[in-house]
């Protein structure tokens, strides 16, 4: 039986209360009749035999590249560059897909005699990847076969001596990348394309990139003008890496672009019922609800916080195509779609969503409330095609518990941005103009990003661009079950309860609202007419 | 008749700094337009003139002559208020020749000088209250013999309670004429009291109660160094000595039926004055219970807190809850002013031929004040306009219920018993920060019980008084005032209206006076914390020195360690060194209280044998597994904000180099410890001394003065009182998170503190140890 497609269901007095992601545990929640909820596809049928699939893949290139194992030759300088610990989510079973295709790359190397093979995580500005993370993206055997060796780096967009800067795009846009990549004969680019947004010249031009070139998108201009980010043909942020990608390659750097994607298989069998409508939920299925959210309630939230992250997801991959950047990605994008659009017809007055416990930027750590904004606004928000789902000076309302927490290795810029800069103001012009610069170049952090686990002391900032086209599109953001002050700090309105967050959305749509639910994770994109 | 009386003559006023000598200088200035005053005060360091102006002239007593006079106050003070240096406690007043001839030339001198705490050691009372009119009068006599003028009128304050702890009538009588009079011998008083001194001081010096002095220092500072220990002993060593002799002059006064060490030297004072006086005119004037001005300079004027005012604001604030007293007995109070008008009118009508004479001034035999009628006077002010606590609330006021003395101290002292002893325990326990701010609060509970507690046994007296003291001769000096000294010298008693001088005038004075919360609601401007915060990240400031454990990261030596040697181990391995750790911690700790400096020599003499490279490269996690991962990041951020305004930052802690070497680019300078290295592998010994105790305040004072830096424009922050000489060393210290003994410190010393706390919701590990890597066997 082929999975079921994704579908709007439009609830009444006998729809079963809907699930709501909240943190580290869930709610179910009653959502008033003649709401709508937007429920993703069901996972795609994998790959049958992964490693074959790579193997095919990287033999029969797309667009205007040979087989990789005609680019390569002996004395050659290779630099496989692959996505860090922000991909996938959560982090996949082992062995993780980058496992499988690096080893089929390195196979396929080894065979052509190339001596000079570094691994590269591409970090931009994210936090450096530790060996166990590393170990976990890669396997035991690659990991021991390069690390001890030094072969194996990570960007380091702060290293002076390690960027190179390629001249600027016709738009005037810097081109800085990874000097080590920048000079190799080809670099290998190992994606993981979870969304739409994934891959493309995004890979390269963002990912191995250094402060100076990132600026030019990754600002509240671009990002207010990305409408979505999940839609490169209207998103200023994928034009201009778009142009950044073809100046790298105009400049004389090969690139075999290799992209995966996993279907929404996303929580493991204990957890089904996360991913099953809630009117199908078997008897057991309620009873391991019941009985998870019963232990959760009992369950210190740090003790919380480490089993949630130590979930290993089983997706499975569901397409592998490799060579020539724009050729492979336009491929990938048709298997993303595939898996996760819905059609959706017309905008609602109010937009409801459960935030989980994870997104990109805190695997293996917290989710504090900047990165709650980012999730909500910056990627549930934009998970559409055409308008958004909510219409303008609609009203969001997030379910996530939001403390007042932060890591103190991971995100110590972000703990200075809360305190101090969203203390004086959370208008993302404002505070690009005022702040931006001086947490950027800002020598503790950027200390910190290169020798310690910290995201890039600007890193935070991005995180608010990220939701700067939804601040200006929406007339209020209520955050239900939110740490009050945490909630209030970020400009947002605070609820106790679902019912209380309706009433006050009200106030701002008017009466009689329009309601519509997206019921992610596991992801989706809504197509809306 | 006063006012022409004393025109173009000079009067000499002793104890012109005092409450009651201000008000007689100011009244002299103001009133009597045409004569000079001539002042004894102690010089200090800026002389007699400097300290007449600033202790007597600056006095807000001068503000209403100062507004009538304008742009000539100056020139009229300055021509009629002559400053001398002398000193009541030493023969012959300490005067210089021209000192004494200007005194010989004087009409009369007021005799207002006093120790009047009631709980003034023995000896200080001796030498001030009753050897001090003697001298006086001597000082007088002699002067004029060499001057071969008349001898000027002596008018000594005396108080009315020379009388003691009597019942019924007491008539203004000197005292060998009264029937109460106790026959002691004041010259043997006076040299018990200066062999008491002598005693308690050698005493204090026997090597056992030194020893305790010096235990007392540790428990109270910690382990803070030797310079500081041995100055807070001895400080503990006087203090004892005096408390001492403030027992002893307490002991003597009640076993001799005085209230008091204050009244029983008065009482000895008036006697040794009549044996001494030799043909000196003596006036002697008893006043009571000396309170702020009923009308002049101003209504409410008062200088210092006396004695009523910090019961009636421990009242107020709700820390008293009940004081001894008999409902109808009578509180003898007394306006200032017409203390000082009642001296002024016999100082100009002179002595009389026949002898001394003595006048009461005092309310109670004219116009009474009954306990009762005080207390619910006190009672209806402070529920109309409470006092507000720190958070803004009214403080409700008690009901008083007139009990017993002995009823009230068995409770004060229970109170305070307990309160001790729950501090106690507290300050055994390894609290800091927030707990430790708990501990000093009981800390202040329980000295606001010993106030208390010390206001009943000093005061008591005076509120269970049933002596009436008559005011006959007083009125009759009234009675010989024509119209204009009554209106400007006003001191019938019988004047006095209780309810407008207690609700109107006095008890707003002495609420502004104690600074207490007269308001609700938040407070307007910056917080305290705020003001703090400002003050040390002002841009004047020019160091901030930081400690490390507990200052910024919330670990130490011990787990650096603990961390650095089980990176590489295996997890068998890992459990023993766990064991072996967990058993020998208590040891560690005990030595690590004792002497900063032994335990890290100690400690880190694990690290022999340890190989460099490797170390230095694992620093490098540890710095993100334990020390990020454990600090306070609000501390972090406080370095770089003082180096963002400019101020130079230096890490000052006993950890060692390679440990702390990732944190360096956050700080300008640091100072740590090292150990030698041989053939790649470290030696266990530290190659300096490590910057522990006062060896990091002098480090840190090399430091200020090589890069020409002022302590006083620097900020140091620490957390504990072994820091205390890191602390004390510059101009603005910071307590974070400070363990019970600097809490208790840093409260006292009004030091800035912050409390600073890890991440929230950052990891918590149970054990510093290294994560388990897989190795790559």
């Amino acid at each position: 039986m082929s999975p079921r497609p994704g579908f709007v269901l439009e609830t009444d007095r006998a729809t079963p209360p809907t699930l709501f992601w909240h943190g580290e545990g869930w709610r179910l929640e009653r959502l008033p009749p003649g709401s709508r909820i937007v429920y993703p596809p069901e996972p795609m049928e994998a790959v049958a035999d992964p490693d074959e699939a790579v193997r095919q893949a990287l033999a029969h290139p797309l667009g205007d590249s040979e087989p990789l194992a005609d680019l390569l030759r002996p004395g050659m300088r290779l630099t496989i560059a692959f996505d860090d610990v922000s991909l996938p989510l959560p982090p996949m079973r082992p062995p993780d897909v980058r496992q499988r295709v690096i080893e089929a790359v390195l196979e396929l190397a080894a065979a052509a005699g190339v001596d000079d093979v570094v691994l590269m995580a591409a970090l931009s500005l994210h936090r450096r990847m530790t060996e166990a993370e590393l170990r976990h993206a890669l396997g035991h055997r690659v990991y021991e076969a390069f690390a001890p060796h030094g072969l194996l780096l990570q960007h380091d967009a702060e290293d002076p001596d390690g960027l190179v800067h390629l001249g600027c795009t016709d738009a005037g846009e810097d081109v800085e990348i990874n000097k080590r990549a920048a000079t190799s004969d080809l670099i290998v680019y190992v994606n993981i394309n979870l969304v739409a947004m994934d891959g493309g010249h995004k890979s390269v031009a963002t990912g191995l990139a250094s402060y100076r070139s990132l600026r030019h998108h990754h600002n509240v201009r671009t990002l207010q003008h990305s409408r979505s980010l999940m839609d490169e043909h209207r998103s200023e942020l994928h034009t201009s890496n778009w142009r950044m990608g073809r100046h790298i390659a105009a400049s004389g750097i090969k690139v075999f672009q290799i992209e995966t994607t996993l279907n929404t298989d996303t929580f493991p069998s204990q957890f089904a019922f996360l991913q099953r409508r809630e009117w199908e939920w078997s008897g057991r299925d309620r009873a391991t609800y019941l009985a998870t959210s019963a232990s959760l309630a009992r369950t210190p939230a740090r003790l919380a916080r480490s089993i949630f992250h130590s979930i290993r997801s089983p997706h499975a991959l569901t397409s592998v195509q490799a060579g020539e950047v724009e050729a492979v990605h336009a491929r990938t994008l048709e298997h993303v779609h595939r898996q996760h659009v819905v059609p959706v017809e017309g905008q609602t007055d109010i937009l409801t969503m459960g935030l989980p416990y994870i997104c990109p930027y805190n695997v293996n750590s917290i989710m504090n409330p900047v990165l709650v904004m980012c999730l909500g606004l910056g990627y549930f928000f934009n998970l559409y095609r055409g308008k958004p789902l909510v219409r303008a000076g609609g009203v969001v309302i997030m379910s996530h518990p939001t403390p007042w927490e932060f890591h103190p290795v991971h995100h110590p810029s972000y703990i200075d941005f809360f305190d101090q800069v969203l203390a004086e103001t959370t208008d993302p012009l404002e505070i690009e103009a005022k702040f931006e610069e001086s947490f950027a170049t800002d020598p503790w952090y950027v200390h910190l990003y290169r020798t310690s686990y910290a995201y890039h002391g600007v890193h935070p900032f991005y995180m608010w661009y990220w939701g700067a086209h939804a601040l200006q599109h929406l007339g209020a953001v209520i955050v239900v079950g939110g740490d009050v002050a945490a909630v209030r700090r970020m400009g947002f309105k605070p609820a106790s309860t679902l019912r209380d967050a309706l009433e006050m959305a009200a106030d701002v749509v008017g009466p009689d609202p329009s309601v519509t639910h997206i019921h992610a994770p596991p992801l989706l994109l809504a197509d809306v007419e | 008749m006063i006012r022409e009386a004393l025109a173009g003559t000079r009067i000499g006023v002793t104890g012109a700094t005092g409450f009651l000598g201000t008000a007689v200088v100011e009244r002299l200035m103001r009133s009597v337009p045409g004569c000079e005053v001539l002042v004894i005060v102690r010089p200090g360091r800026r002389g007699a003139q400097e300290r007449a102006r600033r202790d007597i002239l600056n006095n807000d007593c001068f503000d209403r002559l100062r507004d009538e006079r304008g742009a000539e106050f100056d020139q009229v003070v300055g021509s009629r208020l002559i400053a001398v240096a002398g000193d009541v406690g030493v023969d012959g007043l300490g005067l210089d020749d021209a000192g004494r001839e200007l005194l010989a030339g004087c009409r009369a001198v007021i005799h207002a000088a006093a120790t009047v705490s009631f709980d003034a050691p023995l000896d200080a009372a001796a030498e001030v209250n009753l050897m001090g009119p003697a001298r006086v009068a001597r000082t007088l006599a002699e002067a004029a013999a060499a001057s071969g003028r008349p001898v000027p009128h002596l008018v000594a304050v005396s108080t009315a309670y020379v009388a003691g702890t009597r019942r019924g009538e007491v008539a203004e009588t000197l005292l060998p004429e009264t029937t109460f009079a106790t026959e002691v011998d004041w010259r043997e008083e006076v040299r018990a009291a200066r062999r008491a001194r002598h005693d308690s001081d050698a005493v204090s010096r026997e090597p056992a109660r030194l020893a305790r002095f010096t235990k007392q220092a540790r428990r109270e500072l910690g382990a803070a160094g030797t310079p500081l220990l041995a100055e807070r002993a001895e400080r503990i060593r006087q203090g004892w000595v005096q408390e001492r002799l403030v027992e002893a002059g307490r002991a003597r006064a009640q076993g001799l039926g005085w209230p008091d060490s204050y009244a029983y030297t008065k009482a000895l004072g008036e006697r040794a004055l009549l044996d001494e006086r030799g043909d000196v005119p003596l006036t002697i004037v008893r006043p009571s219970i000396v309170e702020s001005a009923l009308s002049e300079p101003y209504p409410g004027w008062i200088r210092g807190f006396r004695m009523a005012e910090p019961v009636i604001i421990g009242y107020g604030r709700g820390l008293l809850r009940e004081f001894p007293g008999i409902p109808e007995g009578i509180v003898d109070v007394i306006p200032v002013d017409l203390v000082a008008a009642a001296l002024l009118a016999a100082v100009a009508k002179g002595p009389d031929p026949a002898g001394p004479v003595v006048y009461h001034v005092a309310s109670g035999a004219k116009n009474p004040l009954r306990y009762r009628q005080l207390v619910d006077l006190v009672r209806a002010y402070f529920t109309e306009h409470p006092v507000y606590d720190a958070d803004g609330q009214p403080i409700v006021v008690p009901q008083w219920s007139f009990p017993g003395r002995g009823r009230v101290q068995g409770q004060l002292q229970r109170a305070r018993r307990t309160l001790g002893a729950a501090e106690r325990v507290l300050s055994a326990l390894p609290v800091r920060g927030r707990q430790a701010a708990l501990s000093a609060r009981l800390e202040e509970q329980r000295n606001q019980a010993d106030r208390a507690l010390g206001y009943v046994q000093l005061y008591g007296a005076y509120t269970e008084t049933e002596a009436l003291f008559r005011v006959d001769r007083l009125l009759e000096l009234w009675s010989q005032m024509d119209r204009s000294d009554r209106y400007d010298f006003w001191f019938d008693p019988g004047a006095i209206d209780w309810t407008t001088y207690i609700q109107a005038v006095h008890l707003p004075a002495i609420v502004i006076q104690a600074r207490v919360r007269s308001s609700g609601g938040r407070r307007e401007g910056p917080s305290r914390a705020e003001r703090g915060r400002r003050a040390v990240l002002s841009p004047q400031r020019q160091l901030a020195a930081f400690d490390l454990e507990n200052t910024l990261i919330a670990s130490n030596v011990v787990e650096s360690y603990a961390w650095l040697a089980t990176r590489r181990m295996g997890d068998g391995e890992r459990l023993r060194f766990t064991l072996r750790t967990l058993r020998e911690a208590p040891a560690l700790l005990a030595l690590d209280r004792k002497d900063r400096g032994d335990f890290l020599r100690h400690f880190y003499r694990r690290y022999q044998d340890a190989p460099a490279g490797q170390l230095r490269e694992d620093a490098w996690e540890l710095f993100s597994w334990l020390m990020l991962t454990k600090a306070f990041p609000a501390g972090i951020r406080r370095v770089r904000e003082h180096r963002a305004a400019g101020h130079r930052t230096v890490l000052v802690t006993g950890a060692l180099d390679f440990v702390i070497e990732p944190l360096r680019p956050l700080f300008d300078d640091v100072v740590c410890a090292s150990l030698g290295e041989a053939h790649g592998r470290l030696t266990g010994e530290l190659v300096h001394p490590p910057p522990t105790g006062e060896a990091r305040a002098m480090l840190l004072g090399a430091y200020a003065d090589g890069e020409g830096i002022s302590l006083d424009q620097s900020v140091a922050y620490a957390d504990s009182a072994s820091d205390l000489p890191l602390l004390e060393a510059v101009g603005h210290p910071v307590a974070v998170n400070p363990e019970v003994k600097l809490a208790a410190i840093a409260r006292r010393r009004g030091w800035h503190v912050e409390h600073w706390s890890r991440a929230p919701g950052g990891p918590r590990p149970l054990l510093p140890l290294a994560p388990r890597v897989r190795s790559s066997a």
